[in-house]
């Protein structure tokens, strides 16, 4: 619905490079909660380790100006060293990797290896009765997947949420 | 780096000298022992000792806004940190650098629910501008200068230092600030000058501007709250300030409309309403100074000049954002300003204003015979002490609306008050702090008698210091500001507002070893503000005022800047929308 307060509800992938130091995800993820902005998906790993830096990337909705303040709020945190804006700096790539657990006997069990090939997701575990596919893509990507696997025996899904980065030369 | 490891404690107290500390706010507990044993043994540091850690961080709040330096608090472990969190959003909220040491459990206790142990750092990050837990007594003078740095640059803030008993007790090396740079955080302070040139060509065509300065300009220092009044002039432009911004601006200039916002003048408030360009300096547009946002000051440009890229476009969009420090933006506009060149034509515009100051706003009855008013109790303290050097804390409610509306300040760095997070009890130990900065100034915490209770084991400080602060209580016997609301949003149903059981205040001042008097008649007035004024050491004047009293001019929550209740008659007339009832 397309209500009043609904338009203009833009989806951003943010990264930022931060201190890798105790306490950072939970600055981050505290002011999020703190100032009611969303968050669809986070992920943190440490990308420098000479000078102990860590990149997060942060998908949020919100309106064009909740995405300018989360941008100022997150560079005003002491140990952000930079925030970038993919969705508004150009073209990026943003990728999600699952790891998907299906269990069943028979044809759904070869219909669900046939899916799998066309998705190319690999076969990372199997045993008589189950397959884990592990499957890098789209936010969409993985949930056409997931909605496939649904009828042929899903048990457990687990997801990295989203990186994303730049197209191009350029560097954060 | 020095040769000689010393201990982490000696480390904390020769950081804190060689950062130009010479007094910490502090109480004593089991988790920073060593830090007291250090203290102890040397004389560059003075400690105060208040009677609650919440105190202390006040006091650090009221030393650190009338000096402009960074004000340092001292607690322990547990209880003394989670005492210390009030005053550290307090100081968040106004933007006051403070630097807050708390003691914790050795390091192998922690998380093990120690005795006094709390999660510090966890409970603080929301309130603290920056927070460390210090695990290796190697990483200690590093992140003291660091939180120093941090506190003071940019929008200053307070910043926690976790500093576990066993680090303290730990042999370390020593280096010095210099050697201390932050990795990563450097606050913009210079503006650009495109966004300069475009500001003095928007000032240059506006025929209705207003200056709207707020406390940035009181932290960015005396000069630029001094360019800031320069500008103003040079423009020929009228100003108003937020409660934060008072003394920014001399209120005795007749560019001055008065505080704007919730309680601020008519002519503040119909001027931002009413204005073709507003120009934002050093302040945030907070909810108590915008109104109804859709409503806000509707036909105007704005100009945002703020340190905190964060503060722009939050509440209210802006044309012309400019980031950086207030006073360096106010010279770089006084430096490019076309001098000679004819303003625009803003005589109709001084008329207007002139017949919205001619409403007189601030007016209230003075018929009743005897009993004080409580503007009338400010307007004669104002008078009979406009001779000395005075500083103004306050308490919140009421009486820190008239406080800010009958007493004028001419100067920067000379009025304290809880702005943000509106602090009951901030008055008092703040006071304290300004006094210990200010020893041969006059403090006056103008207090309600609800508030003062807040924190009143601060007396004990006062006394025990010598601390000549003069405690100025407006007592109506109720919590004013809420018996307003309630009077205004809940049919009067005055719910627990009012305090039944009142201590006597002049026997408790001297059950503190302080001087108290009561004044019950206006007639008595003058003689008591002199006699609190002559009287050696801490004083309480206790001032029975009229209990009905209500503060306005108001714009009720929820309601704009040109829906103004300007007194009782108003209030009948105009009740508050449901939409307005929900706001705080």
């Amino acid at each position: 619905m397309m209500g009043a307060g609904m338009d203009g509800l833009e989806r951003h992938a943010i990264a930022v490079l931060v201190d890798n130091e105790p306490g950072i995800l939970a600055r981050v993820v505290g002011l999020f909660s703190g100032r009611g902005y969303n968050i669809e998906s986070l992920t943190v790993a440490e990308v420098d380790r000479r000078n102990s830096l860590s990149r997060i990337t942060i998908v949020t909705t919100g309106t064009r100006m909740i995405i300018e303040q989360i941008k100022a709020q997150l560079s005003r945190l002491v140990p952000v060293h930079k925030v970038l804006d993919l969705t508004d700096e150009g073209p990026f790539v943003e990728r999600e990797m699952m790891l998907i657990k299906v269990a069943g006997q028979g044809e759904v069990r070869i219909e669900a290896l046939r899916l799998a090939d066309i998705f190319r997701a690999r076969v990372v575990d199997s045993t008589i009765g189950s397959f884990v596919f592990e499957l890098t893509g789209s936010a969409e990507k993985l949930n056409a997947f997931i909605a496939l696997m649904e009828p042929l025996g899903l048990v457990e899904i687990s997801r990295t949420g989203s990186v994303a980065i730049s197209r191009g030369a350029a560097s954060l | 780096m020095s040769a000689e490891p010393i201990s982490g404690a000696e480390i904390v107290i020769r950081a804190l000298v060689d950062q130009g500390v010479d007094v910490v706010f502090g109480y004593p507990g089991g988790a920073v022992l060593p830090i007291y044993d250090a203290l102890f043994k040397q004389n560059a540091l003075r400690h105060i000792l208040v009677r609650q850690e919440g105190g202390a961080v006040h006091a650090a709040e009221g030393y650190a806004r009338s000096t402009g330096r960074v004000g340092v608090v001292l607690v322990t472990s547990g209880p003394g940190a989670t005492n210390a969190v009030t005053g550290l959003t307090d100081a968040l909220m106004d933007s006051v650098p403070i630097v807050c040491l708390t003691g914790q459990v050795p390091t192998h206790l922690i998380g093990n629910d120690a005795f006094q142990e709390a999660d510090t750092t966890g409970i603080t990050r929301p309130c603290t501008k920056h927070n460390y837990l210090v695990k290796d007594v190697r990483d200690l003078s590093r992140m003291i200068h660091e939180a120093f740095y941090v506190a003071k640059s940019g929008r200053p803030g307070p910043v926690v230092i976790d500093l576990p008993k066993d680090v303290l007790f730990a042999p370390g090396p020593y280096s010095r600030p210099e050697d201390a740079r932050h990795k990563s955080y450097r606050p913009q302070t210079i503006p650009e000058a495109a966004r300069i040139a475009q500001a003095i060509d928007m000032i240059a065509a506006a025929k209705r501007p207003l200056f709207y300065g707020g406390g940035g300009l009181i932290n960015s220092g005396t000069e630029a709250c001094a360019g800031f009044t320069e500008l103003v002039r040079l423009c020929d432009a009228p100003c108003t300030l937020t409660l934060m911004g008072l003394g920014a601006f001399p209120a005795g200039d007749p560019h001055f409309l008065g505080m704007v916002g919730m309680h601020g003048t008519y002519e503040a408030n119909l001027a931002m309403h009413d204005c073709d360009l507003l120009i934002a300096v050093g302040a945030r547009f907070d909810d108590r100074v915008t109104g109804r946002l859709n409503a806000f000051s509707p036909g105007s440009k704005k100009i945002h000049i703020d340190i905190d890229p964060s503060s722009i476009n939050k509440n209210v969009r802006v044309d012309l954002p400019i980031v950086g420090d207030v006073g360096q933006a106010v010279s770089a506009l006084l430096a490019a300003w076309p001098r000679g060149k004819p303003a625009q034509d803003r005589n109709g515009w001084w008329r207007r204003i002139e017949e919205w100051r001619a409403r007189d706003c601030l007016r209230y009855d003075r018929s009743g015979r005897g009993v004080i008013k409580p503007q009338y109790a400010i307007e004669r303290l104002f008078a009979l002490t406009r001779e000395r050097d005075v500083y103004v804390t306050t308490e919140v409610g009421q009486h820190q609306m008239w406080a800010a509306q009958f007493f004028k300040f001419d100067k920067p760095h000379h009025w304290m008050t809880s702005g943000g997070l509106g602090t009951m009890g901030y008055g008092l130990p703040a006071a304290i702090g300004v006094q210990i900065a200010h020893p041969d100034a006059l403090v006056v915490d103008i207090a309600g008698e609800a508030s003062i209770l807040m924190n009143i084991q601060e007396m004990s400080t006062a006394s025990q210091y010598r601390l000549p602060v003069k405690i100025f209580i407006l007592n109506n016997q109720y919590m004013g500001m809420v018996r307003q609301w309630q009077e205004l949003l809940h049919g009067g149903r005055y719910s627990e507002s009012y305090t039944a059981a009142l201590p006597d205040f002049v026997k408790l001042a001297e059950a503190f070893g302080a001087n108290g008097r009561r004044v019950e008649t206006a007639a008595e007035i003058d003689d008591a503000i002199r006699w609190m004024l002559t009287t050696p050491g801490a004083v309480i004047l206790d001032v029975a005022v009229d209990p009905k009293e209500n503060c306005f001019p108001m714009i009720p929550s929820g309601a704009a800047h040109n829906e103004m209740l300007l007194g009782p008659q108003d209030e009948a007339e105009r009740p508050v929308s449901e939409e307005g009832m929900v706001l705080v």
